[in-house]
């Protein structure tokens, strides 16, 4: 009976000792090829980082970039802003009214969108419109070969296609926040005061008063961080594109998702970058409240 | 030591120092793996100026990575590659991409740029070098467009707007706008009907003529290889050699490839699957747990006997 329990125990001890084995294994491999990816992203953007700055890009490959990702993009950018801010208005308005604080609806409208809906939007608007259809792109020009013509030609793929495509996210993605910025401040003053009748000159003055430059400085540097980092996972994944239609497709999805979640992750660490520098130009100035 | 034999020496130098300058492109125990996987394995070639070489083996033998590795599109993983007895893995990528002036390489698919005309396509080498002094970059694209029998009104064109053929004769006009010294074709008849296929032969014969350019050319059409070529290189895949076997099979002129004794070739060269087949349905009775189409072959099924 004893031997029998021992040898049960064993098999339990056994069967846990392998399942820990397992499981340390996966969550290993899943760091280690995070760790590699993380490496190969980064020598990618030294890389692009190097021929950015060697060689002056030319313009027929500027312009066409510039038109798709600033141009084209800036309609779907001020429509979703304005949507943005009407939904805030519908949201915290009965929240506000309660306390008889409807006046400073435009505060918190103004201020969300400025600081952190304006240029989170315009950045997610961009992964989707633009990352991934340049990942796409990209991944499309490997499989086919394009790439290999472009080297053999004695063009670099990095300074021809990257170095264009980064300045054009990093150098607009600005003007895209101050649309979606703008717009969403158009569309919160509209449905609070058109639509909600809240009094015109209090919501415009309490906006006036909490927003500051240091909010519009803040949603517009981590606009640009945020462009750079759409601009360099896509075209890194355009780079890695598997064969085949499925890997064009896997390429243009992932570069969406990475970027949709980089972005939001580097804006926590970068709003609370922000708030503590903030925090030490200006102590004490805490504005809604 | 008598005078004859030092000039004996001597000329056997200057047949040496001749030989290796009229040697354009050469590989030195050239091998390229992935992994643990052997693609190439010692390959040692020397291309002479003005010859049209044809590299012929099955699918997955490494002729296209072989090809690329000749223009520094793949790095190997060991051996040289010297073009013009420069040594290509040893230039800085400034020198590597004013060498790349001196290479034109026509793709499998043409490997068109989607987003521009077919006249930005074939100007793209003049705005990566620079227009040759004393000429017209548009003369030129017409030039270029007229030896490859195309009309002007293609120029306009988006690639998706052409057919394979016509794909294949704007990415040999691109490859030729800058006259190169080495010409590469990725296999240029693969997926053509014989007719545009024997049209593609017939250029890169001419072009050989016009230009006296050096060609390597990757293709398993057979036909296409008697007509264009000067010499044949067979490579073998290197999993299936036998140990210390070179990868190539054969090395000679077109016209030697059906006296040659290694039954290897002649099944290449006759377009045969010999024990291939044999090997698929073998897999195939494994895969089915020996209930396969075994059954069904017919033993004197004159694709199953080897020609040994």
């Amino acid at each position: 009976m004893a031997t029998a329990d021992r040898i049960f125990q064993r098999s339990i001890l056994g069967r846990l000792q392998n399942n820990l084995f397992r499981t340390a294994s996966a969550w290993g491999s899943v760091v280690v090829s995070g760790l590699t990816t993380l490496g190969d992203v980064t020598l990618f953007a030294s890389q692009m980082l190097m021929w950015m700055f060697s060689a002056k890009p030319k313009k027929d490959t500027l312009l066409p970039n510039f038109y798709s990702i600033g141009v084209l993009s800036l309609p779907v950018v001020a429509l979703t802003g304005t949507f943005i801010g009407m939904v805030l208005a519908i949201h915290s308005y009965d929240q506000f009214r309660n306390m008889g604080m409807e006046t400073r609806l435009g505060a918190v409208i103004n201020m969300s969108l400025v600081r952190e809906l304006g240029p989170v939007l315009a950045a997610t608007m961009l992964a989707g419109r633009v990352g991934s259809a340049m990942a796409a792109v990209i991944g499309t020009m490997r499989v086919t070969e394009q790439i290999d013509a472009l080297v053999s030609m004695g063009a670099n793929p990095i300074h021809y296609l990257v170095v264009p495509r980064f300045l054009a996210c990093v150098l607009l993605i600005p003007a895209l926040t101050i649309m979606a910025d703008f717009m969403g401040i158009v569309g919160g003053y509209f449905h609070s005061v058109i639509i909600l009748g809240i009094d015109h000159a209090q919501y415009l003055k309490n906006s006036r008063d909490f927003v500051g430059g240091f909010d519009l400085f803040s949603g517009i540097f981590k606009s640009v961080i945020f462009g750079a980092i759409i601009a360099i996972v896509s075209c890194y994944h355009g780079f890695h594109c598997e064969p085949g239609a499925e890997g064009v497709g896997r390429a243009a999805t992932t570069a969406f998702v990475q970027s949709f979640v980089m972005i939001l992750a580097i804006d926590i660490v970068m709003n609370l970058m922000l708030r503590a520098m903030e925090f030490a130009l200006w102590p004490g100035g805490s504005k809604l409240i | 030591m008598d005078e004859s034999f030092l000039s004996d020496i001597a000329s056997a130098t200057d047949q040496f120092a001749s030989d290796s300058r009229n040697v354009l492109v050469e590989t030195k125990s050239l091998s390229l793996r992935f992994g643990k996987q052997t693609i190439l394995n010692e390959i040692s070639i020397a291309i002479p100026r003005g010859q049209t070489l044809a590299i012929i083996g099955e699918s997955g033998c490494g002729k296209t990575m072989l090809l690329k590795t000749l223009v520094g599109l793949m790095s190997p993983t060991s051996g040289s590659i010297l073009f013009d007895s420069r040594d290509i893995n040893a230039l800085t990528e400034r020198s590597m991409t004013a060498l790349r002036r001196r290479f034109g390489f026509v793709f499998q698919n043409a490997a068109l740029f989607d987003s521009m005309t077919i006249e930005q396509n074939i100007a793209f080498p003049l705005r990566q070098h620079g227009v040759p002094k004393g000429k017209s970059a548009s003369q030129m694209i017409l030039q270029r467009l007229n030896e490859v029998g195309l009309p002007s009104n293609v120029l306009s064109k988006r690639p998706s707007q052409l057919s394979g053929g016509m794909r294949k004769r704007v990415g040999l006009a691109r490859a030729l706008i800058l006259e190169p010294d080495l010409l590469l074709y990725d296999e240029p008849t693969t997926g053509l009907d014989p007719i545009m296929s024997d049209v593609i032969n017939e250029l890169i014969v001419r072009t050989r003529r016009r230009y006296e350019v050096t060609s390597v050319v990757v293709t398993h059409d057979m036909h296409s290889a008697r007509k264009i070529a000067d010499r044949v290189i067979m490579l073998y895949p290197y999993a299936r050699l036998k140990k210390g076997e070179s990868q190539i099979l054969f090395d000679g002129p077109p016209s030697e490839l059906d006296h040659t004794q290694d039954r290897r070739v002649r099944q290449f060269v006759m377009g045969e699957a010999g024990e291939r087949l044999m090997e698929m349905l073998a897999t195939q009775g494994r895969d089915e747990s020996g209930r396969g189409d075994l059954d069904s072959i017919n033993p004197h099924d004159s694709r199953l006997r080897t020609i040994d």
